[in-house]
């Protein structure tokens, strides 16, 4: 996948989870969280669709790293680039 | 027991869930919905654990989701249906009244910030950066501070309001100032962002529908059936003996209580030292004292509120919030419009309690407990509704001892255990290969919301552990 899909990948995700948020204007350097309702149940939905779709798995640590979608696409890029 | 329980039942499943609580029902539910072959097996004769209810005569008395947090309809609609979710109904009158101060609220941010600011004249730019402070807390921040410290820092000497942002937490899920301040704002903010929830229909609708939706899903459900053995073969979970007969499977999930999982269920011989070493410190929450009241037919409550937090401590106190003696209750009122279609008033007392108080009792002592129990909670009650005596048809008590015979919780623990629990419930696996644990367990996977999270949490580790083909 490139960035781009990577991108658009995780907005998917995340519209799936919360599909009564508007994410068209989510800004990519501001942390999710603080722009749409996304609880942190939902952020585990998020690492567990990574899972289930992809085989990705993100340890515990490693979840800050998906706080705004610019850091999620820096750190998912080498783990989905093969995809 | 049902004689032809283990009709149809299959030699082999890939999960054997243990208990029929909300976070087991959801475990279940969503393993099922992945396609996996599950069995639920219940030693009570209902599902829903302590989710759970009883009929006297025309009375139906709920036991508990008297409030939860707006994310369970979120939860209900993710990991159940819409239909369950479309249940959950706001209960708009919350009350409080205690020497400290007497309120309705519709218990959110909104009218949280008002009261704050005109009634105990805090600045409105502590009430905003506590909020955000709240809402913005990871689970995976540093756990160090505790709740009394967090509410210190922005409320100082403030134990009115400390009360205020502390008790109805403690309600429900048996936290203390002490535990720590990141599992407190996460449930907080959960519960503060839109107010406290409930379910029309009552406890009864609610898991009979989920009931359905695991049918549904193809789930194998078993009541009337005590787990008596979680069977390890080559440190690996390999089935369960229940009622007498060994049935197999890939994985197994508990939703008991933890220790009696470890302890009782599985056996110490088959975990390492040093996990039972942290083990030991896992420390079992409170349990809980009840009195049931049903309202004569034809006899009226006028609306009290839905919801009362009630006290005559000076001050707020965990040690006297589990006191045989205490003043500290709730009072969750159950209007006819609860249950549509019904004309039957019916109010649930709840407090917190100590097994051990209770635990020794003679018979005699028991029952005049019991019975003291039961004439101080009509006392409080008199306060709103006056003339209860005059008005009530029935009256039973619910002890530690109660909830320990129906849940088989030690002790009667009807929040779990404390967090600490979580980190031993996760660690399982590790020590047997496909034994996992679902529930109560610490602050942020507790309360009913919490538990229904931790079952859809778990049923992911459990997906991870059998599509890698049952190797750790």
């Amino acid at each position: 996948m490139t960035k781009e899909q990577i991108r658009d990948t995780i907005l998917e995700i995340i519209a799936q989870i919360i599909p009564d948020e508007d994410l068209s204007n989510l800004k990519g350097d501001i942390p999710i969280r603080e722009q749409v309702e996304l609880d942190s149940m939902d952020f585990l939905d998020i690492i567990m669709e990574l899972r289930k779709r992809y085989g990705i798995e993100v340890p515990e640590d490693d979840y800050v790293h998906l706080a705004t979608l610019d850091s999620s696409v820096v750190y998912l890029e080498p783990r989905m680039r093969k995809l | 027991m049902s004689q032809d329980w283990a009709k149809e039942i299959k030699l082999e499943y890939d999960v054997i869930v243990i208990g029929g609580g909300l976070a087991g029902l959801t475990c279940a539910n969503m393993l099922a919905k992945g396609g996996y072959s599950v069995l639920l097996l219940e030693q009570h004769s209902k599902l829903g654990g302590l989710a759970t209810w009883f009929k006297r005569k025309e009375h139906i008395f709920d036991v508990a989701l008297h409030g939860f947090p707006v994310g369970m309809i979120k939860t209900c609609r993710k990991y159940w249906s819409p239909e369950i979710a479309s249940m959950i109904v706001q209960l708009k009158g919350i009350r409080f009244d205690n020497p400290q101060f007497s309120f309705t609220t519709t218990y959110d941010r909104e009218d949280f910030t008002r009261i704050l600011e005109q009634r105990f004249k805090i600045p409105q730019e502590n009430i905003e950066a506590f909020f955000d402070t709240a809402r913005s807390m990871n689970f995976y921040d540093d756990p160090s501070m505790t709740t009394r410290q967090f509410l210190e820092e922005f409320f100082p000497g403030h134990d009115d309001v400390h009360r205020l942002l502390m008790e109805p937490i403690a309600y429900a899920n048996g936290s203390t100032p002490d535990d720590p301040a990141i599992t407190y704002g996460i449930v907080f903010s959960n519960f503060m962002s839109k107010g406290v929830y409930t379910v029309r229909g009552g406890t009864d609708q609610f898991i009979g529908k989920m009931q359905e939706e695991l049918l549904r899903n193809g789930v194998d459900i078993r009541t009337k059936c005590l787990v008596e053995k979680i069977v390890v073969k080559d440190r690996k979970a390999v089935g369960v003996i229940a009622n007498g007969n060994m049935i197999k499977s890939k994985a197994v999930v508990s939703n008991g209580n933890l220790l009696s999982t470890i302890h009782k269920l599985v056996g110490d011989e088959y975990f390492s030292q040093s996990f039972l070493k942290e083990a030991k410190k896992v420390r079992l929450n409170n349990s809980t004292c009840q009195v049931y009241i049903s309202i004569k037919k034809g006899e009226k409550i006028d609306y009290i509120g839905d919801l009362l937090f009630t006290s005559e401590a000076e001050k707020f106190d965990p040690q006297e919030l589990c006191s045989k003696n205490t003043t500290s209750r709730s009072f969750s009122i159950y209007y006819p419009q609860t249950r549509p279609g019904s004309d039957m008033y019916s109010i649930v007392a709840s407090a917190h309690a100590n097994y051990h108080d209770w635990a020794n009792l003679s018979e005699e002592e028991y029952r005049a407990s019991k019975e003291e129990l039961i004439q101080r909670t009509l006392d409080a009650l008199e306060k709103y509704v006056p003339k209860i005596r005059d008005k009530v048809d029935h009256l039973e008590a619910a002890t530690p001892r109660t909830f320990q015979r129906y849940t088989l919780h030690l002790n009667g623990a009807s929040f779990g255990t404390k967090f600490e629990g979580l980190k031993i419930s996760m660690g399982l696996s590790k020590e047997v290969a496909g034994l996992f644990h679902t529930g109560s367990v610490g602050i942020i996977m507790s309360g009913w919301l919490g538990a229904a999270n931790y079952g859809v949490i778990v049923a992911n580790d459990v997906d991870k552990f059998l599509s890698a083909g049952g190797v750790r």
